[in-house]
């Protein structure tokens, strides 16, 4: 899969997109991979606040858990209720339908501190390498 | 750049074609193991529905022979030797004086004074050692571990595929028995044996033999449905199975008779390590009991979190899981036993978070056909 150019990454494989004041975020396609088949999806509630670099929710696939850290610092506008049922949809579409939250972004300026999609890639490739 | 080999980490003769077949991997009793390759799920259910070939070379055997090998081994473990016929395989357990297990293992009756004993990888070394110096009759006791591959073939149509490559009446080995046999044109051991809750069959052959087993079986079972599983598919098979899991239900600390395995405790048969404290555990109660409990509300109990009754902790989940099959959230748990019931509601500690759960009876999947007892 090539990652969306309009997406921005962080360093822990979560995506978001900036449309105006607002970023939706999810999970990479390679942390997906990574995680296997997710079973449960643990979600802030709107309203609440995320913090750059800290947890907002839990992904769970059959073996482990995993936290998931906010790229943006703000407040939650909405939460993909349809992973409550469908957790699977993280795996088939994690870059568009198996998005996890939307922020109401506090400080427009963090996202310059993310990776741009072919930086991504890079940042992967260098991961792999033994 | 070049690939530096972990020595720490153990691989099993099957290391690059895991890896080649896209397994992921991971650690587990000193080896590096593949955890799934499908996906846990699709493995899981396929091993329920058809069938699944899991690489079991981790596993140690560790040999006992000599006249006073049979004594030796009835004084070691809690069942009764006596019990077992040639080519029988037996579900025991290796004791400590407290009535606990230094591992559980499947000990096999090749003759009348040769055994060999199936144990778990990470407590290869302390079984030799714990053997050893018990050995106070010079039976002759042998690691072989590194003389075995062990490939488990595991599912409703383990029987059938398997019928393809091996000349031995497979329909005449019954559950828990074994038979040298030629499995792809190789010799080795075959036994009606496995740890997911389904027929199956474990075959233990040398490892410089293992890719041509491994391809084969997988070959002949395609159009079955047959493929590769893992250690994670393993794991949640067994939990269904209700069967327990050195490290996690057993431990130093942990009688027989709390983890629920009172039946391979043979009292009659005489003195044995732990039958002491056995006896007075069921005398003066036990501490604690193993228990299964389903989530009733939404969260997937996992190992160690603390189990909540009444406003306290009263315990902890030793092995829990989403079981794929059962589509429940489920785990094993130590209570206290007066807390222990069936239908009673506990909470399961969740980040935090209490969350409900109902205690089940055990085990949580009982295939529709049952086998023959194992002894």
């Amino acid at each position: 899969m090539s990652y969306p150019t309009e997406l921005l990454y962080t360093k822990d494989h979560e995506w978001v997109r900036v449309e105006g004041e607002v970023g939706t975020v999810g999970i990479t396609d390679y942390a997906q991979k990574e995680l296997g088949d997710i079973v449960f999806v643990e979600l802030p509630r709107p309203g609440d606040a995320v913090t750059a670099g800290e947890s907002f929710g839990t992904l769970e696939s059959v073996k482990a858990v995993s936290d998931v850290f906010a790229p943006v610092t703000g407040t939650v506008e909405a939460v993909n209720a349809k992973l409550q049922d469908q957790p699977e949809m993280v795996n088939a579409d994690p870059h568009g339908q198996g998005w996890l939250m939307r922020v109401r972004l506090a400080n427009r300026a963090e996202t310059e501190k993310l990776m741009l999609a072919d930086t991504y890639e890079t940042y992967l490739q260098e991961a792999k390498a033994p | 750049m070049v690939w530096q080999a972990d020595v720490t980490v153990k691989r099993t003769a099957l290391n690059a074609v895991h890896r080649a077949a896209g397994a992921k991997m991971t650690e587990f009793g000193g080896w590096e193991m593949p955890v799934g390759y499908s996906g846990i799920t699709e493995e899981h259910i396929a091993v329920r529905q058809a069938a699944g070939l899991f690489d079991v070379s981790h596993m140690g055997e560790i040999e006992i022979r000599g006249r006073e090998a049979a004594t030796l081994l009835q004084y070691l473990t809690a069942n009764d030797i006596r019990r077992l016929q040639i080519g029988q395989a037996q579900y025991t357990a290796l004791m400590y004086p407290q009535g606990s297990a230094v591992d559980d293992c499947v000990v096999h009756r090749r003759a009348e004074d040769w055994f060999l004993i199936c144990v778990n990888a990470g407590n290869t070394e302390k079984d030799l050692d714990w053997i050893t110096r018990h050995n106070t009759l010079d039976a002759e006791v042998r690691d072989r571990s590194a003389e075995y591959s062990q490939l488990a073939l595991q599912g409703p149509r383990a029987l059938e595929i398997l019928a393809r490559l091996t000349r031995a009446d497979l329909g005449r080995l019954r559950t828990y028995w074994f038979s040298p046999a030629v499995c792809c044109g190789v010799e080795g051991l075959l036994a009606r044996t496995g740890y997911t809750g389904e027929d199956g069959f474990e075959f233990y052959f040398p490892p410089s033999e293992s890719a041509r087993v491994w391809d084969a079986l997988l070959e002949a079972g395609r159009a079955e449905g047959l493929v590769p599983a893992g250690l994670g598919a393993r794991n949640t098979l067994r939990l269904e199975a209700g069967y327990p899991l050195y490290a996690h239900e057993l431990d130093e600390e942990t009688t027989l008779l709390e983890a629920g395995l009172g039946w391979i405790c043979k009292f009659e048969k005489g003195e044995f390590i732990g039958r002491e404290a056995l006896l007075r555990e069921r005398q003066q109660g036990l501490k604690k009991k193993l228990i299964g409990f389903e989530m009733t509300d939404r969260g997937i109990a996992r190992d160690g979190y603390p189990v909540w009754v009444g406003g306290r902790v009263v315990g902890k989940v030793t092995s829990g899981s989403p079981a794929p099959f059962l589509k429940k959230n489920i785990g094993l748990a130590y209570l206290p036993p007066e807390l222990a019931e069936v239908g009673a509601e506990i909470q399961i500690e969740i980040r935090g978070k209490q969350v409900a759960a109902r205690q089940v009876a055990l085990p949580f999947y009982k295939r529709a056909k049952p086998s023959t007892a194992v002894n």
